[in-house]
């Protein structure tokens, strides 16, 4: 202690200054967030990064408190799940909010990303926090795969078999991957146990730390906003960008508005709808896994489902897993796809705008799809679908391009 | 010692050789990380061959046993379930099974069974490894002999595991080894040319 008073001098400034001569504590919270400044004109859509934030807090807090009680055996998995329900005290609340937590994670994360085509924030110089947030999209997705195995449900085994299988279709190590996932020679035990290992362990720590990298990039290059100009081009005489506002307090009040209005909905769900009609919690996952059975009409939850169309839609395994998998990943070039001279739909032209429209009703016609029986109709809807989302995306240099746009203003406009 | 008389060569063969080796040890404690992922010498040991009677089936009639925990169907096929088999040859994708992976040697033939009326086939979809549903009732005005529907991705296979054109399910399903201990007793798991 005496040495390192004789190295920074006496305590000055109390407890703040000590930890300031050893820690980068007071920079730190100044640099993210009490002068971190980012356009005073977001809209509503700039909520869901802080509302994805707080349902990651959800999901840790729950998902901590269910593994006290879950057992990640194949044999008490299922019995495990319906004592939470019934015998834990609070344990049915605990519950519902992590299974309708997963739910509002997609939507918010949707959004999310829906607001980064709108505004264009995946353009340059943003191309890293995209890169990173899609990365963090495809941990959520192999998240809420691995956590929906766990309950043992019928849905939760035949599910997996279907994605699993999917594996399968890779020329030559397909078989030998899918065994390697698997553990075993078909979804077993061993199989539960290690799927419970990467959902509570594994991803987990891979999303804090994805979200970690994806706020400091973020921090890096400023955030963008709905006209989609540069504010740090326009700086007042202290240095601060004059249409931006810093994120504490006042990014911050706005967003308490949000979370109360969000968690509301949430509660309303939890208490009132936990499994939303079936599209939350399946209806065949109140049964107990069955491995001599598969369920009449099998579809995975809503949030997978516009792509499960997509693979559904292919009469050819190999192709649907190729498929399945570029529809996925797609979104990932949009910062190069894109090559429009205008980053927010607020100054692109018709085409840009029309196509939007056109992938926004296909995104959701394709989602409700993957719920529909893979029969009739429904397979060449989903099969003409499937071609606008593929043409949306890969003839977005031509369109975008030929775009006419209008000029973009040197500072932010308020909007109604 | 000055930035002259630094050896370049040496410095950089150095820094690579570092880590070549230290890439090569990596590599090698990554091994035992792997092979803990295979199936365990218990889920191997599970896998023991599973007996099924058969002096109790009737004709027409189909069992549902685990091996490996995989479903494997066994199915009496009667008279007429053989005879329509030829039937549907044209609308097959592999109707000789010339895909060797999907049975083993002694069931390739045209009714992919050891004895023609004993069909013994995994019931796993090759397209994802959903259950196919049992349809055995013949409808001549839709062209349907009878045979396995798979409720996930509408796969269609006949009375022998034999794939329909046009569905995504690639190949046959898969006939696991199998042998007669006696003519009323199959042991599914383990062939005649096993120990």
């Amino acid at each position: 202690m005496a040495r390192i008073e004789a190295e920074v001098g006496k305590p000055q400034g109390g407890l703040v200054k000590w930890i300031d001569d050893r820690f980068p504590m007071t920079s730190t919270l100044k640099y993210h967030v009490t002068e971190y400044y980012a356009s005073k004109n977001f809209n509503m859509w700039y909520v869901f990064g802080v509302l994805a934030f707080v349902v990651l807090i959800i999901q840790l807090l729950t998902g901590i408190f269910l593994t006290m009680n879950y057992k990640p055996a194949a044999a008490d998995a299922f019995a495990s799940v319906e004592y939470i329900m019934r015998d834990v005290e609070w344990g049915w609340l605990i519950r519902y909010m992590h299974s309708t937590g997963a739910s509002f994670f997609f939507i918010v994360v949707y959004l999310h990303m829906y607001r980064a085509m709108l505004y264009g924030s995946y353009k340059k110089p943003r191309e890293l926090i995209w890169l990173i947030g899609m990365l963090i999209f495809l941990v959520l997705m192999a998240e809420a795969f691995a956590g929906y195995l766990l309950p043992w449900g019928q849905m939760s085994y035949w599910g997996a078999q279907v994605i699993i299988s999917l594996f399968g279709a890779i020329p030559w190590v397909g078989d030998a991957l899918v065994e390697i996932i698997r553990g075993d020679y078909s979804i077993s035990d061993i199989t539960l146990n290690r799927f419970f290992a990467l959902h509570v362990i594994l991803l987990p720590l891979v999303l804090i730390g994805l979200v970690f990298v994806h706020i400091v990039a973020l921090h890096e290059v400023g955030s963008n906003n709905p006209d989609g100009i540069d504010i740090k081009k326009n700086k007042d005489a202290s240095g601060k960008p004059v249409d931006g506002v810093a994120f504490h307090p006042y990014h911050t009040s706005k967003d308490l508005v949000a979370i109360i209005i969000f968690l509301m909905i949430f509660s309303a769900v939890v208490f009132f709808a936990p499994d939303m009609g079936g599209y939350f919690l399946e209806h065949a996952n109140f049964e107990p896994a069955n491995l001599t059975a598969t369920p009449e009409h099998i579809a995975p939850v809503w949030y997978f489902t516009p792509f499960y169309a997509i693979l559904r839609a292919v009469p050819d395994k190999l192709w649907g897993f190729i498929l399945f998998v570029t529809a996925v990943l797609l979104p990932v070039f949009l910062p190069w796809l894109d090559r429009s001279r205008v980053r927010s739909i607020r100054y692109r032209g018709w085409i840009y705008k029309s196509a939007l429209a056109v992938f926004t009703v296909t995104f959701l016609m394709l989602g409700w799809l993957g719920t529909m029986p893979a029969d009739g109709l429904y397979v060449l809807m989903a099969r003409i679908l499937s071609v606008v989302y593929f043409a949306f995306f890969l003839l977005m240099p031509y369109y975008t391009a030929i775009d006419k746009t209008k000029p973009v203003p040197d500072r932010v406009v308020y909007h109604g | 010692m000055t930035e002259d008389d630094l050896d370049r060569n040496r410095r950089h063969f150095l820094t690579v050789a570092t880590l070549v080796t230290g890439a090569a040890g990596a590599g090698m404690a990554a091994i035992p990380f792997l092979s803990s992922l295979k199936p365990s010498a218990r889920a191997q040991a599970l896998g023991a061959p599973v007996e099924v009677p058969l002096s109790s089936m009737q004709p027409g009639e189909m069992v549902r046993v685990l091996w490996r925990g995989k479903l494997v169907f066994v199915l009496r096929r009667t008279k007429e379930m053989l005879a329509n088999l030829p039937k549907v040859d044209p609308e097959l994708r592999d109707p000789k099974s010339d895909v060797v992976t999907q049975q083993p040697q002694y069931a390739r033939n045209a009714t992919r069974s050891i004895k023609p009326q004993y069909l013994v086939i995994e019931g796993s979809c090759t397209h994802l490894g959903c259950a196919p549903l049992q349809d055995f009732d013949v409808r001549p005005a839709e062209g349907w002999e009878g045979g396995f529907f798979c409720p996930c991705h509408g796969s269609k296979f006949d009375l022998a595991g034999r794939v329909f054109k046009g569905v995504p399910a690639p190949t046959n399903l898969k006939v696991p080894p199998y042998r007669f201990v006696r003519d009323d007793l199959i042991l599914i798991g383990q062939d005649s040319g096993a120990a």
